[in-house]
């Protein structure tokens, strides 16, 4: 059991260093596009990680399979693509990629 | 061993939503909000499940998927609005 809980601690504190690193280029980086990249693909990282350790946990420390988790971290990665291209799509639409500090590329 | 390791997890994702909500308030654009809004919910997700942890009881993913769901239609919805003018044509 020790090797269970072991495993289970890793995940959870990799889930949340990844989802901390994602918020924090949220809030550090300084252009639109460049602050969309940084969330959508680290957090859904990190609630991954942390939905294999919830699964780990309720499987190994109870009885019985518990595949829960694995829906959330399925729908995540289904729709997390989808909604940050909607979002660059609304952000191109508002002419964000326009930006007059910048020179033209 | 477990004990710390969710506390240092719910540390780090209190962290990240104070963040998030810096960048809500902030963010100089309306696609920025909606951003922080959606990273602000599926923090909130890695948060239920960890509390389905906490309390040892499997009652939190119900709420997790509906939070994923609700969620995710409504960043769609937002970011729709922002390019058409409207949500359903």
């Amino acid at each position: 059991m020790i090797v269970v809980e072991i495993l289970v601690s890793f995940f959870l504190i990799i889930g949340a260093f990844f989802a901390l690193a994602g918020s924090i280029g949220l809030f550090r980086l300084q252009d639109f596009f460049t602050r969309l990249h940084g969330p959508t693909k680290a957090t859904t990282l990190g609630v991954g990680s942390m939905a294999i350790a919830s699964a780990i946990y309720f499987s190994f420390l109870k009885e019985g399979l518990s595949l829960h988790e694995v829906l959330i971290t399925l729908f995540l990665f289904i729709t997390a693509p989808v909604s940050a291209h909607f979002l660059a799509k609304a952000a191109r639409h508002q002419r964000l990629h326009e930006d007059k500090d910048h020179p033209e590329t | 061993m477990l004990n710390v390791a969710l506390v240092i997890a719910f540390v780090f994702m209190t962290l990240a939503q104070l963040l998030n909500l810096y960048r809500l308030f902030k963010g100089p654009s309306l696609p920025d909000r909606i951003l922080a809004l959606d990273t602000m919910y599926i923090n909130a997700l890695a948060l239920f499940v960890l509390l389905g942890i906490y309390f040892d009881t499997a009652t939190y993913f119900e709420a997790a998927l509906i939070i994923a769901v609700m969620g995710f239609i409504s960043t769609v919805a937002t970011s729709k609005y922002l390019m058409r003018g409207d949500i359903v044509e």
